[in-house]
């Protein structure tokens, strides 16, 4: 029985992700397009509580919906997000599109020869609860936890970097 | 007493019911206090009238009043999304309260990683806040809109930060744990690094109520209400008002979670055991809420790059100074 609700919530989900995430890209309003993303990546909070990835849920929420998208928005209603009826448009969808079918492709292709499957009881994975995930995280995955900190860091550096001013060019120009 | 059972389902919509009544009772009960506690500290009365005894009723009659105004959409808004942010920003605030641990056993979901959740779902309002600011089509809105979120962004690093340091304490993120963990009020031991968390958590939450020190975002003498300038009547108070209560409410609730010993005595001594948890929650609970509202009549607004300042240069580097120290307590102390 809880696997036919399982099912079910699953294919809701589902559903309504994909349909928000066509109307990302076919929306002609870069703001509506954002609150469409928002919808997408909700759904996927949904689906990562479904396989008992509480936390990975929670992490998705915090740090995609409320602070990607929330920057996302403060740079479109900063720069161009005209309100009202205005479009934009450029004429890359057939090469997008072209793109975002090859990446779908070698990703699912990826999953499925990946799994090949196996039937994988999630319940019973490490995801379930958060202690379990740190251990995880700060033993087996330890070298690739680093590695995405130092990229951080370095794109942290490269943003300050880009963002100060230098003020040695700066009195230059003014002689 | 016969014992009832009730399936899933049933407990799930009593749950719901419970959580649906309590916040705009507690965001009522919280006009009314705000009225009350500030006017008492500026030496007035406050209301008097509404309900006869000192003017209790204040805050619902104010509700009715606000149920009777014009549902306005101006013309040039964006109707569908100017409808739904309401909603995205009140919403989230009802989801708080699903775990706060009101006693031991008194708490709707005793989640495994119950304060990330809390944050995690914080974090949501800020985007019904920038839906609200766009889509009224109105300067005004937008300027409040951008303050608003640029605000919640900054001031919810340190929360995170503080609420780790207590996670670090406990070992756990279930908020049952976290209390079951504190032998003293956090705030106070261990010395120092538990006092100066619960001081930043205080004034983190402040900002992301955008209450008075940090109301930029809602500065009525520059941008009248900000992202909530063409709202009216219902959606005007769910967005602002009981949201803003809402908030008052949730943070004064994970205040007490976090920092103050929840559901238990302020000292571990076994005669005050007798007194229920719920009493005990209340005490701390009523003292969060009027600390918030001491302030508001207390400091004066903030300016907005002072603002992004305190947060970015001071607030942010300590919290993460009190991450290092509370690391330091864990591993040697």
């Amino acid at each position: 029985m809880a696997e036919i609700w399982q099912e079910v919530v699953f294919w809701v989900f589902a559903v309504a992700m994909s349909l928000a995430a066509l109307r990302v890209v076919t929306s002609s309003n870069v703001v509506h397009a954002a609150l469409y993303l928002v919808g997408t990546l909700m759904g996927a909070a949904a689906l990562y509580v479904l396989l008992f990835a509480e936390f990975v849920a929670w992490v998705q929420v915090l740090v995609y919906v409320g602070a990607i998208v929330v920057l996302m928005l403060f740079g479109l209603m900063l720069t161009r997000a005209p309100i009202g009826k205005a479009h934009f448009d450029n004429n890359q969808r057939l090469l997008a599109a072209v793109v975002a079918g090859a990446l779908f492709g070698v990703t699912s292709y990826i999953m499925v020869r990946a799994f090949d499957g196996t039937d994988v009881n999630f319940a019973r994975t490490v995801g379930t609860k958060a202690g379990g995930l740190g251990e995880v995280i700060f033993s087996a995955y330890i070298l690739p936890f680093e590695v995405v900190s130092m990229l951080l860091l370095a794109a942290l550096v490269g943003a300050i970097v880009v963002a100060r001013k230098d003020e040695e060019v700066e009195g230059h120009n003014a002689d | 007493m016969p014992e009832i059972a009730l399936t899933a389902w049933q407990i799930l919509l009593v749950k719901v019911l419970v959580i649906l009544t309590i916040v705009p009772v507690g965001a009522l009960a919280g006009g009314y206090a705000e009225h009350k506690v500030m006017a008492h500290l500026q030496h007035r009365l406050g209301p008097m009238y509404p309900g006869g005894f000192h003017g209790w009723a204040t805050t619902l009659a104010d509700g009715l009043k606000f149920l009777y105004k014009e549902d306005i959409v101006p013309d040039a808004a964006d109707r569908k999304v100017f409808s739904l942010a309401p909603a995205a920003i009140f919403v989230p605030v009802l989801m708080i309260y699903l775990v706060i641990p009101i006693d031991r056993n008194l708490i709707v979901e005793d989640l495994d990683v119950g304060i990330f959740y809390l944050l995690a779902v914080g974090s949501i309002s800020t985007i019904g806040v920038l839906m609200a600011g766009w889509s009224s089509a109105n300067k005004y809105a937008l300027i409040g809109a951008l303050r608003s979120a640029a605000q919640l962004i900054a001031y919810e690093l340190p929360i995170v930060l503080s609420a780790a340091v207590v996670a670090m304490y406990a070992g756990s993120l279930s908020v049952i744990d976290i209390v079951e963990k504190q032998n003293f009020p956090f705030a106070i031991w261990p010395p120092g690094i538990g006092l100066i968390a619960f001081l930043v958590f205080t004034t983190g939450a402040v900002a992301e109520m955008t209450r008075v020190p940090f109301d930029m975002p809602v500065a009525e003498s520059e941008i009248i209400t900000g992202p909530f300038t063409e709202y009216t009547g219902m959606r005007y108070i769910f967005s602002h008002m009981f949201a803003e209560m809402g908030h008052m409410v949730a943070f004064a609730g994970i205040g007490v979670t976090l920092f103050l010993g929840g559901y238990k005595p302020i000292i571990p001594w076994s005669p005050l055991e007798v007194v229920p948890g719920v009493i005990w929650f209340g005490l701390k609970f009523a003292l969060m809420i009027f600390l918030f509202l001491w302030i508001r009549p207390t400091f004066p607004r903030v300016r907005e790059d002072q603002l992004q300042k305190f947060a970015w240069k001071f607030l942010i580097p300590v919290s993460l100074v009190l991450v290092l120290a509370m690391g330091a307590w864990v591993l040697y102390v």
